[in-house]
């Protein structure tokens, strides 16, 4: 994909095409760099670019590999443990739980991008304006954020109980005729936990929001005003145009905390009966004493693969902005 | 009991039943207690070191001094306390032999198992019997002890010795503690109420009736952590099939699309209406507050319920909790009186790099902790424990405890609990977790496609 968006990068395209003439006729020439500075350019990109291949890509492609595999963690990995694509298969096919999480990750990412999302941008833009308490506010919404999510999960936890939380005490539906069961009813316990989560995400989107915000020039604004612009129009028309790098991370941002779920499905009750979750199939599977590695490793590429999506987004469109 | 109760939630999230709960006694110890205590320690090391290098040399198979280490995940605190009582009894008893303990949080532990066998583990390692037991020693991964087997055996009932064999037949563990799964009642309520003890499955379904119309929920369940169903699965299975099928379909050797798998949960949808309501989202504690608080009228849970009366009630709350067994359904396995009664064990592994120089002093380690005296020194720390052996004093026992004791040795056979009976892939929120709240959700329902998810379940696991 580099080679089509970004290739021979723009930003030399004054020098490069010259450069690459005469590269091809004599190398050592023309270039300006001393041989100091060639090794250590080399060891600058070089240490990295093999931290990186050993810690990052060595276990995604070791992952690759393994999901070929019904290894289980128990002895060497010998040809009678290669399956191909029967892991595959078993997940799309047999697995009662693949279809349900990858539902839920799905409707996760929609939540927070239709309501946690534009919530806590609004939440900014309320704080931006200069109210009476505002860094009071700010730091209530943000609180949330400093926790960390097993404990946001914890606390979701004992608010949602069905006989002694809060929730259901001040609703009046502790009783057992009219009990509503949050967290055990798989109907409706995925949108208590995306309570939860948003608790902390709109905390989180804020803070990022009213950050960009508090960095737009003001004159752009007093501009719009003297235009006669009103309040709605200042912001969609002049405002999020100009926050479009904030934008950007906010969206990847959402995307990311949408795929990496976990923390707070498994705090309630390990991601079973309707809070499966694709990270949780993984963990089940591959690091907890059930030891599936193989079929663990299978599920995490396809979660790579979906996480790939939104990146390769990203990516692409910085680098695009870049030159 | 802050910690305790942390750690036990933890543990709880991890899908384990909970082993070292406190059993209601009086463990008010002084100073005295603790030296006379002490002082049997020192006593025993003295008639051991009378006894001299002689006994130990005699059996050729243990040593006195020298070093070993332990892999323990022991982390509650009562438990905790209990191994490091036992670990310093040994080295006075064992001619100064010094423990170096690995104490791993107990869910890390179990989940990191396969890795730490396989990799340099201790000489000696905490574990439980079962499946899980056979599954390691099958890999290789533990040391057969059928000589220090021998050497205790006398000191066990039948139960217990089936309890450590592998399946090639080699003693692989020494028993060390147990708790059963019974039906817990308040004495108060019942008495109240003028209930009986149901000994049929009829009396038991009367009985619940009853209750729901006096406005109690009839049978107390919670089962937001996925395994505590597993319980009325086994205690179900094991009435209507009997053990030796609960033990070859919970191993892969029978199908779950069995019409005797069928039965259970067709027996079992006879119940689940006396349920307390919201029970997917309720913990076994929350379970257990119900019973404590008079709501609930009966609870089918491990020994260690009694914890939470503990923690939660007081002395008064404590001494009105009784049990009786799970009743009988009118088939002839009614006769095995079969129940869960999970074992706790100390094996040996494999791999580790100091046990070929330790081998002595290891397995006079595991004789130590056959022994009746020793037990009981676990069991004053961590009263959940009940001690194994037979030589174990029992005079101390709260009735409670002694009233457990007695229901398991009426047991003609003994189970482990589901997910150590079964394979852990199987066992867990992946698989029959997730089955049995799916049943448990719509109980009326044909349970047919269930049960063909869970044998196809079974089927797609690679061979263990």
């Amino acid at each position: 994909m580099a080679n089509t968006t970004t290739s021979p990068a723009p930003a030399r395209t004054q020098k490069a095409p010259e450069a690459g003439a005469l590269v091809t006729r004599r190398k050592r020439r023309y270039t300006l760099l001393t041989r100091h500075d060639k090794i250590l350019i080399a060891l600058m990109v070089g240490v990295p670019l093999t931290l990186d291949l050993l810690l990052v890509w060595g276990p995604t492609l070791a992952s690759v590999g393994f999901s070929f595999t019904n290894w289980q963690n128990i002895g060497p990995i010998t040809g009678k443990n290669f399956v191909g694509f029967k892991n595959y298969q078993f997940m799309f096919s047999g697995y009662t739980l693949f279809w349900p999480a990858f539902t839920h990750n799905l409707i996760w990412l929609a939540w927070l991008t239709l309501i946690a999302t534009p919530l806590g941008m609004f939440f900014a833009v309320l704080l931006d304006r200069d109210m009476r308490g505002t860094r009071i506010y700010q730091s209530v919404f943000f609180l949330p954020v400093v926790l960390s999510l097993v404990v946001v999960g914890f606390i979701w936890d004992l608010q949602f109980a069905p006989t002694d939380g809060f929730i259901n005490n001040a609703l009046g539906t502790a009783k057992s005729s009219n009990l509503i069961d949050w967290l055990g009813n798989p109907r409706i316990n995925l949108f208590s936990i995306l309570i939860a989560t948003s608790w902390r995400h709109v905390g989180y989107i804020m803070i990022l929001y009213l950050a960009g915000l508090k960095s737009v020039d003001p004159s752009l604004r007093e501009a719009a005003r003297v235009d006669g612009a009103t309040e709605v129009q200042t912001f969609f028309r002049v405002v999020l145009p100009v926050m479009a790098p904030i934008n950007v991370i906010i969206v990847v941002v959402t995307a990311i905390e949408a795929l990496r779920a976990f923390d707070i499905a498994f705090i309630i009750n390990q991601g079973k009966n309707g809070l499966e979750l694709l990270s949780i199939l993984i963990y089940n599977n591959s690091i907890s004493e059930a030891s599936l590695v193989g079929f663990g490793s299978a599920i995490a590429v396809i979660l790579l693969l979906i996480s790939l999506v939104p990146i390769v987004a990203f990516l692409s469109r910085v680098m695009r902005t870049l030159a | 009991m802050g910690d305790s109760r942390e750690a036990k939630r933890v543990r709880n999230r991890l899908a384990l039943p909970y082993t070292g709960a406190e059993l209601p006694m009086n463990l008010d110890l002084s100073r005295r207690d603790v030296l006379k205590i002490a002082g049997y320690g020192s006593l025993a090391a003295f008639i051991a070191a009378c006894g001299g290098g002689g006994t130990s040399n005699n059996t050729g198979i243990t040593a006195t001094g020298g070093s070993m280490s332990l892999g323990s995940y022991n982390t509650d605190p009562n438990s905790k306390k209990g191994t490091d009582a036992i670990v310093s009894a040994f080295t006075a008893a064992n001619g100064g032999t010094k423990v170096k303990v690995n104490t791993v949080d107990h869910g890390t532990f179990q989940n990191q198992i396969s890795s730490y066998l396989q990799g340099t583990p201790e000489d000696a390692f905490t574990w439980f019997s079962g499946h899980r037991m056979r599954f390691f020693a099958d890999k290789g991964l533990a040391t057969p002890i059928d000589d220090v087997w021998d050497a205790v055996k006398s000191n066990y009932t039948e139960g217990f010795a089936a309890s450590v064999k592998g399946n090639d037949g080699k003693a692989y563990a020494v028993p060390t503690d147990y708790y059963p799964w019974a039906v817990f009642y308040r004495k108060d309520v019942w008495s109240q109420h003028g209930y009986q003890v149901p000994t049929t499955w009829d009396a038991l379904k009367t009985l619940s009736a009853q209750m729901k119309k006096d406005g109690l929920i009839p049978i107390a369940f919670a089962d937001k952590d996925g395994w505590p169903a597993q319980g009325t699965f086994d205690i179900i299975n094991l009435r209507l099939n009997g053990y030796d099928f609960h033990t070859e379909l919970l191993t892969g050797k029978q199908k779950w699309t069995d019409a005797r798998v069928t039965a259970v949960y067709k027996k079992w949808s006879e119940i689940t209406q006396y349920y307390s309501p919201a029970f997917a989202g309720l913990t076994w504690e929350q379970g257990a507050d119900q019973l404590l608080r008079k709501q609930a009228g009966m609870y089918l849970l491990g020994l260690f319920v009694s914890d939470e009366f503990k923690a939660s009630g007081s002395q008064a709350d404590l001494d009105q909790l009784d049990f009786f067994p799970f009743p009988d359904m009118g088939t002839q396995y009614d006769a095995e009186k079969a129940l869960d009664a999970p074992i706790d064990v100390f094996m040996l592994t494999k791999k580790s790099p100091t046990l070929q120089a330790d081998l002595g002093q290891a397995k006079a380690f595991l004789e130590f902790v056959a022994k009746g005296s020793t037990q009981v020194l676990y069991w004053q720390n961590a009263p959940g424990s009940i001690p194994t052996a037979n030589d174990a004093d029992t005079s101390t026992y709260p009735a409670l405890t002694k009233k457990a004791v007695q229901i398991v040795s009426q047991a003609k056979k003994i189970t482990q609990y589901f997910d150590r009976d079964s394979r852990p892939d199987y066992s867990g929120p992946n698989g029959m977790q997730g089955f049995l709240l799916k049943f448990l959700a719509n109980p009326k329902q044909d349970t047919t496609s269930l049960q063909g998810q869970m044998q196809a379940f079974w089927d797609s696991l690679p061979p263990e």
